[in-house]
């Protein structure tokens, strides 16, 4: 098995076990822990019920808080009358809209949003009020006494009807005057020579696409807690993958001295994105306990995460495609118009992104998009896993279906055909380094039997393809600065425990534990001697968060680069006793050994305690920040700039039942270039995660409104895990990872991300496996047995068409299963 | 979490005292839970706020599943007096994992264990019983959602509301009837015993569910489903097919249950089919005797019966699917239940 991009190893590490092979890192050196299945750090206590989340967190005096929400979708707040509900036996505290009117917003461009609303609610759902008190029945009984006398505005359901209402009325004032306050942000980007790509093509493929929007369906709700103490320090915890960005915001908006601001991330029990920026209850427990003098919780209930949303956004794309008789791309042309919601969140980003991130692992000539962000009555869209990119992926993957099918090509001769190359620029200008996706696309071929079933399955089944590729981290930090993505501290004990001080956001990805890995292997410290403190900011440095994919990538470097600088210290000091030169001195299996002279060791206790006495108290910091020569100098050039890109392709197999539409998804193969992947238990598991979150969006998940006809406009239509789909374990299929490693330059180890990458292909490979299986397109999300189903009733009943590409295919329509 | 409104809770160990509790408050005041898998979210959601809840979980005398041999033929057109030839008595209180699992059921009626497995998912089976089962609420996507939703939306004629947002118009309620194992009591002639102030009395199936989604069933409230009486016959076959588009845990979109009698020679002798979660009251398919009796279950039966059925099943967005695909679906589920029996 090869390594080096040259080959893919099983996810469980046995084949690189039975090929007896030291790991290596970039330069060579062998490595200890490092690529080897490990367990999680936090594992154990997540796995016994013993961890404890930011609910089970209980203070002396605690209030509970619960937030009044909004039952019109557009609405004018005409006055609020709190003097029933403060006068309720048992409520301590109620603030509204105008205790907290400092707009904020992730993005620090479009900040459209209050901790309660201020003037005008604009969702079902949106926070209005917020009461304190003894428990939550009182809380709750305190909200029906809450007057709230709206003034009902039309409600926007629809982004092109909210674009085309230029003259208002608007959701939101316009950010300058003159433009639409309908419009959260207009991309127009164009590289190289569409129209004339599109001329000289021998083939140009036009259709559109619509990507149902999807939520993150953490299982942990959002939860905080505020603790403000007499003197001015301000405490909150909070279930948030972004402490960083949460303590600025609760400072500027709740106007506090940020050096009185504290936030801590308990463990987080799933986020997905859905946790990345500010909500209302974390400024409403901070702002009640600053009104109460008591600690005030408030944990959502299921309805409410629904409402806070910030998923994944509709999106309604065109797409022309054009390629030589060869399958050699010529052109690209986009259109797209994003369903934003109520708020901006990080749709400016999203924006960019909707076509940023198309331009690889395919070699575009020519590429242009122009993308139109709306905003619209309804919970706002944000990141979800894959931000901004998973539904273009789905576009343009089956556009490379169908341009495979016209010239009769092989999907996967088509994509390797395509292949940008490693150590490139794309057309946007994009810096590629490391690039396994040649790799990926062999793995899927080889271990999917793809040239025996493609296009040769019996009617009902079949196979599809679909390539892809992720940021491993975003270029620039959300506010404009010069500081490092990230920071690392480490601490000495004499026990010879290190303890290392993480700002980055445990949220079931495995940080904390990749970070035990780094520094185990760079100091030879046994894992268990390995304490990793995170997710507060009293103590820890700067990360920026757990989004875009980022951590491993940042944070892996600075601990390299701290344990590094440790290490240096204990070998002068261990050298110094052995009157040997530094660079004798090796640090490994809890021990210092001088090299070449395995007799001459001592426990890495003593190492560190000499070290201790010549230097005084052992520490060290390490950074990361980003190269900054990885992108071009167009307005937007940074946004879909990172220092290094994962590539994906996935084959998926599907059973189509004809009769009733019913899509199986029997199995779908994965290959993933992480870069190394540093623990490849963990990474096998992100990548099957991924693949299930994108099968679940391609067969079931729906975020949906109600329209006026359906009762009432803006409503949701099933905010419940019971009526909001998601496949539970017995409905995922099953899920091959295939570990591809082209060990990135500047990657720690090599390593880039795999934590949302293998998330995109899922989606157009099912797509392009039913067209395989039953010869009708998917082009809306989801594949819900009615859309198929209906989708075969229009085209005839889906027998195949026969050519002569499918020749000998027998259409066997009502095979009952 | 959604909170539980504030409650009493009883737990009586014996009929006539669950009987005596449930009659002593006011109407609706006092509602009986077994499993408590359907009564408890729907009180969440504020759908029912009763002051007490009488728990029937103590009551020995409700459990068990048991073969009783009868003295005539166990006929499923007795009605009332197919309790009288050789039958399965089973105890309302019994598991939904014991229904599906017992070995009795799975031998003699197939198509119930079959429902009772389908029900939800493992854990509920665990909770959820046989009777609370056929004494589900009925469901509709205006209906079963929280009080802010329903706020939000205006209430609905099921709930605190004067309009039915299915229909738009007419004054009648179309929340559908929605648990797995009725049709499948209903067509193997299945009894059911009620008891209340004035004593005990039984019903068939076929007769226990009216068509108004408010309160789709005869049960008095301040009666107690106690026992369920299955007749049981040589040469009898049941089976069951389920349309939902999770398979590990949904309701039913529409459920398909039928029970055949056949001679030794696989002539039919006897046919029901029973289609649901379409309104409130599951529908049994006209019909089918004059096409199938006295000849062989075979493809063509098969094709008539399932077009039959079609002409008989109009879904309603009740549940925000795609009406016409559920409509479509009710041929293919009948056939496939069909196939299964043949």
């Amino acid at each position: 098995m090869g390594r080096n991009g040259r080959g893919a190893a099983a996810a469980d590490g046995s084949a690189r076990e039975a090929a007896g092979r030291a790991e290596r890192d970039g330069r060579g050196a062998p490595l200890n822990t490092i690529g080897r299945p490990m367990r999680k750090v936090d594992g154990l206590a997540k796995a016994t019920g013993r961890a404890r989340y930011t609910d089970d967190i209980r203070l002396p005096g605690m209030l509970h808080g619960k937030i009044l929400r909004s039952p019109h979708p557009h609405a004018r707040i005409v006055a609020v009358d709190t003097s029933r509900a403060e006068a309720l036996e048992g409520v301590h505290a109620v603030v509204t809209g105008r205790d907290m009117p400092t707009a904020y917003g992730i993005i620090p461009w479009t900040p459209d949003e209050y901790p309660l609303c201020v003037d005008k609610v604009r969702y079902i759902g949106d926070g209005v009020a917020a009461v304190a008190a003894v428990d939550e029945d009182t809380a709750i009984a305190a909200l029906d006494l809450i007057d709230v006398t709206y003034e009902e505005l039309p409600a926007y359901l629809d982004p092109h009807e909210a674009i085309a209402a230029e003259a208002g009325p608007y959701i939101h004032e316009p950010r300058k005057p003159g433009w639409n306050g309908n419009v959260t942000k207009v991309v127009k980007l164009a590289f190289g020579d569409v129209d004339a790509g599109l001329e000289e093509a021998d083939v140009v493929v036009e259709s559109d696409y619509f990507f149902e929007g999807t939520t993150h369906t953490p299982i942990e709700p959002h939860c905080a807690i505020g603790l403000a103490e007499g003197n001015g320090k301000l405490t909150v915890w909070s279930a948030t993958q972004v402490p960083h960005y949460l303590h600025r915001e609760l400072a500027r908006v709740l106007d506090v001295d940020p050096a009185k601001v504290r936030v801590i991330q308990p463990p987080v029990g799933g986020a997905f994105g859905g946790k990345s920026e500010p909500f209302d209850l974390e400024f409403c427990v901070a702002k009640l306990s600053m009104t109460t003098g008591r600690p005030v919780k408030i944990l959502y209930t299921r309805e409410e995460v629904f409402y806070a949303h910030r998923g994944r956004h509709p999106f309604h794309m065109k797409y022309r495609t054009g390629a030589t008789r060869e399958g050699m791309l010529t052109a690209v042309d986009a259109e797209i118009v994003l369903d934003g919601g109520a708020y901006a969140s990080f749709g400016l980003v999203t924006t960019y992104y909707s076509g940023q991130l198309l331009t690889a692992p395919y070699r575009m000539p020519a590429y242009r998009f122009h993308s139109t962000r709306a905003y619209t009555n309804k919970p706002a869209c944000g990141p979800k896993r894959g931000h901004g990119s998973v539904q273009p992926r789905f576009a343009i993957e089956v556009q490379l279906d169908r341009i495979a099918e016209r010239l009769e090509i092989d999907p996967i001769e088509l994509r390797r055909r395509n292949f940008i190359g490693a150590h490139t620029r794309t057309v946007n200008d994009l810096r590629v380094t490391s690039n396994g996706f040649l790799e990926c696309l062999e793995e899927v071929e080889r271990a999917s039997g793809w040239k025996r079933k493609h296009r040769r399955l019996p009617y009902g089944r079949g196979v599809g393809v679909a390539g892809s590729t992720y940021i491993t981290g975003t270029n620039y930090p959300i506010y404009p600065n010069e500081m490092p993505q990230s920071g690392v501290q480490l601490q000495v004990d004499r026990s010879g425990r290190v303890a290392v001080f993480s700002g980055a956001s445990e949220i079931g990805q495995g940080v904390d534990s990749m970070v035990a890995y780094v520094v185990a292997e760079e100091l030879g410290v046994p894992l268990e001697h390995i304490r990793v403190l995170a997710g507060d900011t009293d103590f820890t440095p700067v990360d920026l968060g757990a989004y875009s994919s980022r951590v491993t990538f940042m944070l892996g470097n600075a601990c390299i680069e701290a344990s590094r600088k440790l290490k240096a210290k204990v070998r002068k000091a261990v050298a110094e006793a052995w009157e040997a030169k530094p660079r004798e001195v090796l640090l490994a299996g809890g021990l210092a050994v001088r090299a070449g002279d395995t007799g001459t060791s001592m426990p890495l206790r003593e190492a560190f305690n000499l070290a201790e006495a010549k230097f005084g108290t052992l520490g060290a910091t390490g950074s990361y920040n980003t190269p900054k020569d990885v992108h071009g100098s167009y307005r937007g050039a940074t946004i879909g700039a990172s220092p290094a890109y994962s590539f994906t392709a996935h084959v998926a197999e599907v059973e189509v039942d004809p009769e009733t539409g019913f899509v199986t998804v029997e199995k779908i193969w994965i290959a993933h270039d992480c870069g190394r992947a540093l623990n490849p238990v963990l990474v096998a598991g992100q990548m099957e995660g991924s693949a299930y979150m994108g099968f679940a969006e391609a067969l079931m998940e729906e975020q949906i409104f109600k329209s006026a006809d359906q009762g009432r406009a803006g409503l949701h239509n099933a905010p419940s895990l019971l009526d909001y789909r998601i496949p539970t374990s017995l409905d995922t299929p099953a899920l091959e990872s295939l570990i591809v490693e082209s060990i990135d330059p500047e990657g720690p180890y090599g390593a880039k991300e795999a934590g949302e990458g293998p998330l995109h292909p899922s989606i157009p490979a099912i797509a392009n496996a039913i067209y395989d299986a039953v010869g009708v397109r998917m082009d809306s999300l989801p594949f819900s047995p009615p859309r198929v189903w209906r989708a075969l009733q229009a085209a005839a009943g889906g027998r195949w068409a026969p050519t002569s590409a499918r020749a000998g295919r027998v259409a066997a329509v009502g095979v009952a299963k | 979490m959604l909170r539980l409104p504030a409650f009493r809770y009883h737990r009586p160990r014996t009929i006539d005292e669950a009987v005596s509790l449930l009659a002593r408050f006011d109407d609706g005041d006092a509602m009986p839970v077994a499993g408590g898998t359907d009564l408890m979210p729907n009180m969440k959601h504020r759908l029912f706020t009763p002051g007490h809840v009488v728990s029937l979980n103590g009551i020995a005398a409700m459990r068990g599943i048991v073969a009783v041999n009868g003295t005539g033929p166990g006929s499923r057109n007795g009605g009332a007096h197919g309790g009288e030839g050789p039958r399965l008595r089973i105890g309302a209180l019994q598991s939904l994992a014991d229904v599906s699992g017992h070995p009795l059921v799975r031998r003699h009626c197939a198509g119930l264990a079959e429902a009772a497995g389908l029900v939800a998912g493992p854990q509920l089976r665990n909770m959820g019983t046989i009777g609370g089962n056929v004494c589900l609420d009925t469901r509709c996507t205006y209906y079963n959602q929280t009080e802010f939703w329903r706020d939000a939306l205006g209430y609905c004629l099921k709930k605190d509301g004067t309009v039915c947002h299915v229909t738009r118009v007419g004054r009648k309620c179309v929340a559908a009837h929605s648990a797995d194992t009725p049709p499948n009591l209903i067509a193997l002639g299945a009894t059911l015993t009620l008891a209340g102030p004035g004593g005990t009395r039984e019903i068939p199936a076929a007769d226990f569910f009216v068509t108004d989604g408010i309160r789709n069933t005869r049960r008095a409230k301040d009666e107690i489903l106690t026992e369920i009486a299955v007749p049981v016959a040589e040469g009898r076959r049941s089976a069951y097919r389920k349309l939902r588009q999770r398979h590990s845990i949904d309701f039913p979109l529409l459920s398909v249950a039928v029970t055949g009698d056949f001679a030794e020679d696989g002539t039919v002798t006897g046919l029901t089919g029973v289609v649901s979660a379409l309104g409130a009251r599951p529908r049994v398919l006209a019909g089918w005797d004059a096409i199938a009796v006295g000849g062989r279950l075979g493809t063509d039966v098969i094709e008539a019966l399932g077009e039959r059925a079609r002409a008989q099943c109009r879904p309603l967005e009740n549940i925000i699917v795609d009406p016409e695909w559920r409509r479509a679906m009710v041929p293919v589920y009948v056939k496939r239940a069909l196939r299964a029996l043949a």
